[in-house]
């Protein structure tokens, strides 16, 4: 336990070192959860669109 | 034409979202066993530094978000001046997916330097020439995203962020020379040397390691947000004509 607490601690940086990877993770996590988020509804419009294309009366 | 021929080849949305496909799967699994394998050579397996302590840790996250910010500017504007000069629809949606990527590690650059700067230097920022200069380029990031949409005519906006972006590409070697040209806090380049790198194998491996991740990532992500802009403009192609026909 003392050895986990001794690394969390960073020699004393952990107030430094520790925000550091935080936000740099949740930076690119949520850059790419919000840009995979685009692509779906892109697809999920296209989809759309492209059903009012295909029915007959052109209508949705 | 041969030259702009071949790189029309490219344009064709369909080949790329082929060339989309095969990569895209690359991408990701290099991001993720380059995460891990820097994550755990730059937190576990590498000493601290003789002077910076633990903080060298900083560095890993640091040193890879700084580089990718130019990296993705430079994209950004060839990217630009390609959709300026042969109206190239693929160039302009690559620069315009690039643009909120490059803020991303600008902005990361930028408080992982000021939480490496606070203990070591003891400021959290000064008003030096490498840290304005990044500071700028964090703007400009900002200012492409925001012009790109500040207009009702797409064209236009696309147009004017593209200049924006090519202008602004004169900060890209402000940055990188700033530590040679004007007195600075911030230290000189340590990896990119003539004499090669002046950091230790178990320093140098993380830092590397972590570079090709956002690499990586950067080719993911990129891939999503370009694949989601070209599917984007089909649906307001289709809308168009559905709305011309009725």
């Amino acid at each position: 336990m003392d050895r986990v607490t001794e690394y969390l601690a960073m020699g004393g940086y952990a107030g430094f070192i520790w925000p550091a990877y935080g936000l740099a993770a949740v930076v690119l996590a949520v850059l790419f959860v919000a840009s995979r988020r685009r692509l779906t509804a892109a697809a999920a419009e296209l989809a759309a669109v492209e059903a009012v294309e295909r029915s007959p009366s052109g209508e949705a | 034409m041969a030259p702009s021929s071949s790189l029309h080849r490219f344009a064709n949305p369909a080949r790329f979202l082929r060339l989309a496909a095969v990569v895209q799967p690359w991408a990701a699994g290099l991001t993720i066993a380059a995460l891990i394998a820097g994550l755990y050579l730059g937190l576990i397996a590498s000493p601290g530094d003789y002077q910076q302590g633990e903080t060298v840790r900083i560095m890993y996250i640091h040193v890879p978000s700084a580089w990718m910010a130019l990296f993705c500017y430079t994209n950004m504007a060839l990217a630009s001046a390609v959709a300026l000069i042969w109206r190239h629809p693929l160039a302009d949606v690559i620069a315009k997916a690039t643009a909120p990527i490059g803020a991303c590690f600008t902005f990361l650059a930028l408080v992982t330097g000021s939480l490496w700067g606070k203990p070591m230097w003891g400021t959290w920022w000064v008003w030096d020439a490498r840290l304005t200069s990044v500071l700028i380029l964090f703007f400009l990031y900002l200012g492409y995203m925001a012009l790109y949409n500040a207009f009702d005519d797409a064209t236009r906006g696309a147009r004017a962020a593209a200049v924006l972006a090519l202008v602004g590409v004169v900060n890209v070697p402000i940055i990188k020379f700033s530590v040679d040209w004007w007195n600075t806090l911030h230290q000189p380049a340590s990896v990119v040397k003539l004499d090669g790198p002046a950091i230790h194998p178990s320093m140098l491996w993380p830092l590397l390691l972590m570079a090709l991740a956002f690499t990586t990532y950067y080719v993911w992500v990129l891939l999503l947000r370009v694949r989601a802009e070209l599917i984007g403009r089909r649906v307001r192609a289709i809308r168009l004509r559905q709305t011309q026909v009725r």
